[in-house]
């Protein structure tokens, strides 16, 4: 049977092409890297493909906001051929950079052409911060984490807090079961059981407003008053909205996530292989298999 | 400051093109009420930093300046859509007379909702500015972004905005505009801004410069070299005055320009390359050529010894060094200093020297791939008090958040991870801090070398020309003064990184395709450098009017003496150059013939049809006059440490201080903010241990995903040794970059090291003595380790002058600094080893001999004492420890391994502890001093903190411990006791307890002094 193809979308400062190829092709994946002016060329390059990534970087140097003027291009150029692509049952994922122009040209909302109802802005402690993570899936929605419970992955950004509009857009988005990724904290291993379900009630009703740190930076009274529901700086390390570190559109078949799995696919790209042992593959390949074994 | 229409008058421009009704709409974004104001809280910690006013209430705006001639409706509109984030800010947008015509709040918030901030009524508002003409690649994306929209842009610009209580426009005028503004590369204009026009530059009309040299005297010869900065010595001018009577004419500008910048120290280094008289305890030494007498000659006789094993392929030649690292594939590896930029503007300093030595790595061979970058960085205390500063110097702290987050932002957008650096702190350091970039690249063995052709086509690749940097290379060769800013605020730079990248990924294409024939990058001296040394050979005939500009007005020789960043220089032959062109097009990097390689042994520069240069390439490179220079050492008159000194200190206090102090507390404030995994080839991060905090030893990389062959990054420095003596400086700064890399599992046979001198005023023979002295241990070092050095870099004349509070000159040296960059090798990366302890039950052993070397150790700093012995370094006892070290960890026989530097035993073993999570019991009883005879021997403090070299800490699994101990024969080995699960670290000397102290403590103590929020 033919391998699923893939193109890895290339743009001026995308700085994850190569890794991304990578994984997807130890997942059985046909990859091609394009850059983007070629696809403004001609849209109808996207019919050779079944998957398609934007992988992370610095897209146009996230001047203006993150992510925003190669979603700006996406929407006044591409946008149809993107949401054709989309409708033909084929695959979008975004990974750092490549989700935050995802949800800046809102492929992943059910009516991407409204203002977008929610962004992904600048870390609580206002900086760039690389570390690993233990992410929890919170939804059987989104293709791409098909048996998939937990991943431990680098986060490596500046701009990755989840916030939405209102608290309404967040209670659309938990129904829709949209909110696919969460940060969570660790317990010697394991991942801490916290009923998130009580968590996003507790918080939802709390509006981008207070949702922010109002004193000293890194402050997390934003995410629900019950301590108990928060997930802390360094394990949610952005200050994420209900801890959200990866959003699928109402299809489960389009998907953001600031995490990097193409980053822990080899055994040797764990921070602690010296001291736990070399396990067979990283956490990040079975969402690229999901995503190739899709088509097969 | 002025009041805005005197201060912006530069930027305005009465003969510009765009239509008459083009305005220029102020747009003015700040947080929605109750988020964080990032603008606005980044000056309150700056001026907490410096402990400026603390009543101080301040409100920060990011903005654009958008110059287009469509409605207001249509400007919002595209406002709104590309530069505004609804969800998190809000907007106005000011007319050009600063009067608010539109604005946008969920919450109808004014600026004055953010917290902390002051009454915008009661409020001084202050605009900073970029200066005309500096890089602003935020606003070149701002302008696409709207263009794409549909909106017709004439120009953007961005800006900051400030709401200020209590200071008035005065206070903030005298006391305040540091905290806003860097004065090298920023305007502040108080009050509403006033601004008809953002559209820069004027046409250029042509008039060609002639220097009347001829006639000049000695004096007017000076004059003529300072007026012109070109940092040329007498002799030099009076060789140039020569030249062209020969000729019977006066030179251009242009040929001036090219000349002092091909002679300047940071192109030629003519000091260390040059001919030295040497004296020293030991006698007197005549050299011809310093560096190829001394670090060159070790890397010869080494290859020379491996004869058909030899590993290096290209070295102190190309762009960098570079070695084999396997079949297909050669490793290359340089670090540059970008000093005297990163004094007066430490973000665009650090960000243009991390985009240069990525440059050379591009410019190596036929274009090297960077995988990795190093930062090493030496500052003054960052607690230093402000009153201890001197004029127009910017505090400590600022220039490391400046330096730190220019190597960031630099690195991070070219997607190449920073894996490896240390930072060094001293006094010394406060007018002139080091930035050292280090870059490694990785290219196929059939790229590794280049050779222009005659009739090549000159071939200018990435960004545009302007003004930025010009007079950079003859300005890092000067000294630093306080009124620096004024006289070279030219000389500093910004990058911008995309552009960067956008150039790497065309270069390596083109180069995989076979599109050119050679490469360099422009660096110091622009056009000149480059073109003038590709072309050495064969000659070269550069059109100036062809290349491509940022905005009108340069000159001829501005043109061709820009330091404008991200440019490479190609020789292209006329067959290649179609396809070049189109492939650069496809993804849009700018492609321009700027001239011809003609096989005239000239260089010949015109603009237009005038004829503005025209040089012998053999006087440009061999005309400059050979100067011998005198350099002496005499050894000072080094205090002994007296041991009742240390009787009375407590251990375990004194490891809690050492934990402590700058030098060797936790950087994780700084590695964090640095992406160290991108391009996924990360295999030993910076921080390693149970919780990946604890500070590795050296960085593994393993570059191709289909072979487990890796890299190993490390380095070595210690200024403080050298205090004592520069000889044992060098040896123990070569030692500690080469067992770095040994203690996690490098093979020490291939292991290749570079040098960078950071010096004070050579022009002393006592300061160039000291160098020579540096020097000549590298030398030795290199063949008694056969480690051969492969490429090298001096930055010379670090000091700074200033007028005291008295109004006396002052002038402030650093300490001599050699920075020793080591990359070693591993066959297989599931074999390395980390330093973080890994089991409880497993024993400790200390391998390697330990002596009373207290001087200039971290214990000494702590305790202020002076004088002591240098740590030294016997070379061939390193090489065989360094040798059976490595096959241990080849054989698994080791669990973990740290090796011993600052703080010596003790800290080692505390870092091994925390980072592991576990405890340790150990006992020195058996630890015995190897110069027995020094007074100190008997002390136990000597033994925990003395920072004696190639030593190291190992794990090792107790079963496996008699196999261990056979495996290290020959080496001086105690076994100190086991691994613990107490959590605890205890240290005894048979009944005596010298530390017990909690591991949460230890690691509490080496992490909050630089814990920045």
């Amino acid at each position: 049977m033919a391998k699923p193809t893939v193109l890895v979308l290339r743009a001026p400062g995308t700085n994850c092409d190569l890794e991304t190829a990578h994984a997807f092709e130890m997942a059985g994946g046909q990859t091609e890297r394009i850059h983007v002016n070629q696809l403004l060329d001609d849209g109808d390059v996207l019919q050779r493909f079944q998957i398609l990534c934007l992988p992370g970087g610095f897209s146009y140097g996230d001047d203006v906001a993150a992510g925003k003027v190669l979603g700006a291009k996406i929407q006044h150029h591409l946008f149809e051929q993107l949401r054709e692509f989309h409708a033909d049952g084929k695959l979008l994922l975004g990974i750092c950079n490549g989700f935050q122009v995802l949800l800046k040209c809102g492929l992943l909302f059910a009516d991407p052409t409204a203002a977008a109802p929610a962004t992904l802005t600048w870390n609580d402690h206002g900086r760039y911060e690389a570390r690993w993570v233990t992410l929890q899936t919170e939804s059987d929605r989104c293709v791409f984490l098909r048996d998939v419970k937990e991943m431990y992955l680098p986060v490596a950004h500046a701009e990755g807090k989840f916030v939405t509009r209102d608290a309404e857009t967040m209670e659309q988005l938990e129904s829709n079961g949209q909110l696919a990724l969460r940060y969570v904290v660790p317990v010697r291993g394991q991942v801490a059981r916290s009923e998130s379900s009580k968590r996003v009630v507790t918080s939802s009703t709390r509006t981008a407003e207070t949702l922010f740190p109002v004193a000293e930076k890194g402050n997390s009274a934003d995410s629900g008053s019950d301590p108990e529901n928060w997930i802390p700086f360094p394990f949610n390390p952005n200050g994420s909205q209900e801890a959200v570190a990866g959003l699928c559109d109402p299809t489960g078949r389009a998907f953001g996530l600031m995490p990097h799995p193409e980053r822990f696919v080899q055994p040797t790209q764990h921070p602690r292989w010296t001291r736990d042992g070399l396990q067979p593959v990283g956490d990040g390949l079975r969402i690229f298999q999901n995503a190739v074994e899709y088509f097969a | 400051m002025n009041n805005a229409s005197a201060e912006v008058a530069p930027l305005a421009d009465s003969n510009k093109k765009s239509s008459s009704e083009s305005i220029v709409w102020q747009v003015e974004i700040t947080p929605r009420a109750g988020l964080a104001d990032r603008i606005g809280d980044k000056v309150h910690s700056e001026v907490r930093d410096a402990y400026g006013p603390a009543n101080l209430r301040i409100a920060g705006a990011r903005g654009f300046l958008v110059q287009s001639s469509e409605s207001l409706s249509e400007v919002t509109r595209a406002v709104e859509h590309i530069l505004v984030d609804s969800i998190v800010e809000q907007y106005r947008i000011l007319d050009a007379d600063g009067a608010v015509r539109e604005s946008f709040s969920a919450l109808g918030g004014s600026p004055s909702a953010v917290r902390g901030s002051p009454d915008p009524a009661q409020s001084t508002i202050v605009h900073v500015l970029l200066k005309p003409g500096v890089t602003d690649p935020e606003a070149d994306s701002a302008r696409e972004a709207l263009q794409e929209f549909g909106l017709a842009v004439d120009a953007v610009r961005t800006f900051r905005k400030y709401w200020i209580q209590p200071l008035s426009p005065e206070e903030v005028r005298i006391s305040f505009q540091k905290f806003l503004a860097n004065d090298s590369i920023e305007q502040v204009i108080a009050g509403p801004l006033v601004l008809r026009s953002i559209d820069i530059g004027s046409d250029y009309e042509f008039q060609l410069q002639i220097v009347p040299l001829l006639s000049a005297d000695a004096a007017q010869l000076q004059l003529i070299n300072e007026r012109g900065q070109l940092s040329l010595s007498a002799a030099e001018m009076a060789t140039i005055q020569q030249h062209f009577r020969e000729l019977g004419r006066d030179p251009t500008d242009a040929e001036l320009e090219t000349i002092a910048q091909t002679w300047s120290e940071h192109c030629s280094h003519k000091t260390l390359a040059g001919a030295i008289d040497y004296r020293d305890e030991n006698g007197v030494r005549a050299f011809d050529n310093m560096l190829k007498e001394t670090i060159f000659a070790a890397t010869k006789s080494i290859r020379e010894q491996l004869a058909e094993r030899d590993w290096c392929v290209s070295v102190f030649r190309d762009n960098s060094g570079v070695v084999k690292f396997d079949d297909q594939l050669n490793v290359a590896f340089k670090v540059e200093t970008h000093n005297r930029p990163s004094a007066l503007e430490p973000y665009g300093g650090a960000n243009t020297g991390v985009g240069g030595v990525i440059r050379d790595i591009l410019g190596t061979g036929m274009g090297a791939k960077p995988i990795c970058s190093t930062d090493v960085f030496c500052f003054a205390p960052p607690d230093l008090r402000s009153e201890d500063l001197p004029a127009n110097v910017l505090h400590p702290r600022r220039i490391m958040k400046g330096v730190v987050a220019g190597v960031r932002d630099y690195g991070n957008r070219m997607g190449i991870p920073t894996v490896n650096g240390a930072i060094c702190f001293d006094r010394r350091y406060v007018g002139n801090p080091l930035v050292f970039c280090g870059s490694v690249g990785i290219l196929p063995t059939d790229k590794s070398f280049k050779q222009t052709k005659p009739n090549d086509l000159i071939v200018a690749l990435g960004g545009r020309t302007g003004r930025d940097g010009i007079h950079g290379a003859t300005f890092s060769s000067a000294e630093l003064h306080e009124h620096s800013e004024m006289t070279s605020g030219g000389a500093v730079q910004i990058g911008n990184a995309i552009t960067e990248k956008m150039l790497h990924d065309v270069l390596l294409q083109a180069r995989d395709e076979g599109l050119f024939n050679a490469v360099t990058d422009c660096g110091a001296g622009g056009f000149s450098s480059a073109v003038g040394e590709m072309g050495e050979e064969i000659g070269a005939e550069v059109w100036l009017e062809k290349v491509p500009l940022k905005y009108r007005g340069l000159s001829y020789t501005e043109i061709w003496i820009s330091e404008a960043q991200e440019r490479m220089v190609l020789a292209v032959s006329p067959d290649q150059w179609p396809r070049l062109k189109t492939l650069s097009e496809s993804e849009g990097v700018e492609v321009t013939v700027i001239g011809q390689f003609k096989p005239t042994g000239r260089l010949t520069l015109t603009y237009d049809t005038n004829q503005v240069a025209d040089l012998a390439m053999d006087f440009l490179h061999g005309g400059r006059p050979k100067v011998r220079r005198a350099a002496a050492y005499n050894p000072p008159a080094i205090a002994t440490i007296d041991p009742s000194d240390l009787e009375s200190v407590d251990s375990n206090q004194a490891l809690l201080d050492i934990l402590g102090s700058f030098n060797v507390a936790s950087k994780h404030w700084v590695i964090r903010q640095y992406d160290h995994e991108v391009q996924g080839c990360s295999v030993i991060k910076p921080l390693v241990g149970a919780d990946c905090d604890g500070p590795g030893d050296a960085a593994v990389l393993r570059p191709r995903f289909d072979s487990w062959r890796g890299l190993v990054i490390a380095c070595g420095l210690n200024p403080h040794y050298g205090d004592l003596d520069p000889y044992h400086m060098a040896a123990s700064a070569i030692d500690e970059a080469i067992r770095n890399c040994v203690a996690v599992g490098a093979d020490p046979a291939r292991i290749a090291i570079l040098d960078n001198f950071c010096w004070g005023r050579t022009d002393r023979p006592e300061t160039l003595g000291s160098l020579v002295r540096a020097a000549l241990a590298c030398h030795d070092l290199a063949i008694e380790m056969k480690t051969p050095f492969i490429s090298g870099k001096d930055s010379l004349h670090n000091e700074f002058k200033f007028k005291d509070a008295m109004g006396r000159q002052q002038s402030i040296s650093i300490p001599g600094t050699l920075l020793i960059s080591a990359i070693g090798q591993v066959d297989d990366v599931r074999r390395c080893v980390t330093m973080d302890f890994k089991r409880p039950g497993s024993s400790i052993f200390l391998l390697g001999e330990t002596g009373a070397h207290l001087g200039g150790s971290h214990l000494g700093l702590v305790l202020g004492l002076h004088g002591g012995q240098a740590p030294t370094v016997d070379g061939s006892l390193a090489r065989q420890t360094f040798a059976q070290l490595h096959r241990a960890i080849q054989s698994s026989l080791i669990r973990s391994c740290h090796d011993l530097s600052e703080g010596g035993l003790a800290v080692a073993l505390a870092e091994m502890a925390f980072a592991g999570d576990c405890g340790a019991i150990v006992d020195i009883a058996d630890l015995s001093l190897a110069d027995a005879e020094t007074p100190l021997n008997c002390l136990d403090i000597v033994r925990l903190f003395s920072e004696s070299n190639s030593r190291f800490l190992v794990e090792v699994e107790a079963a496996r411990e008699s196999e261990f101990v056979g495996a290290m024969q020959g080496i001086s080995l105690v076994r100190l006791g086991q691994v613990t699960d107490s959590g605890t670290l205890v240290v005894r000397n048979g009944k005596r307890v010298l530390i017990n102290s909690s591991v949460e403590q230890l690691k509490r103590a080496w992490q909050s002094p630089l814990d920045w929020s």
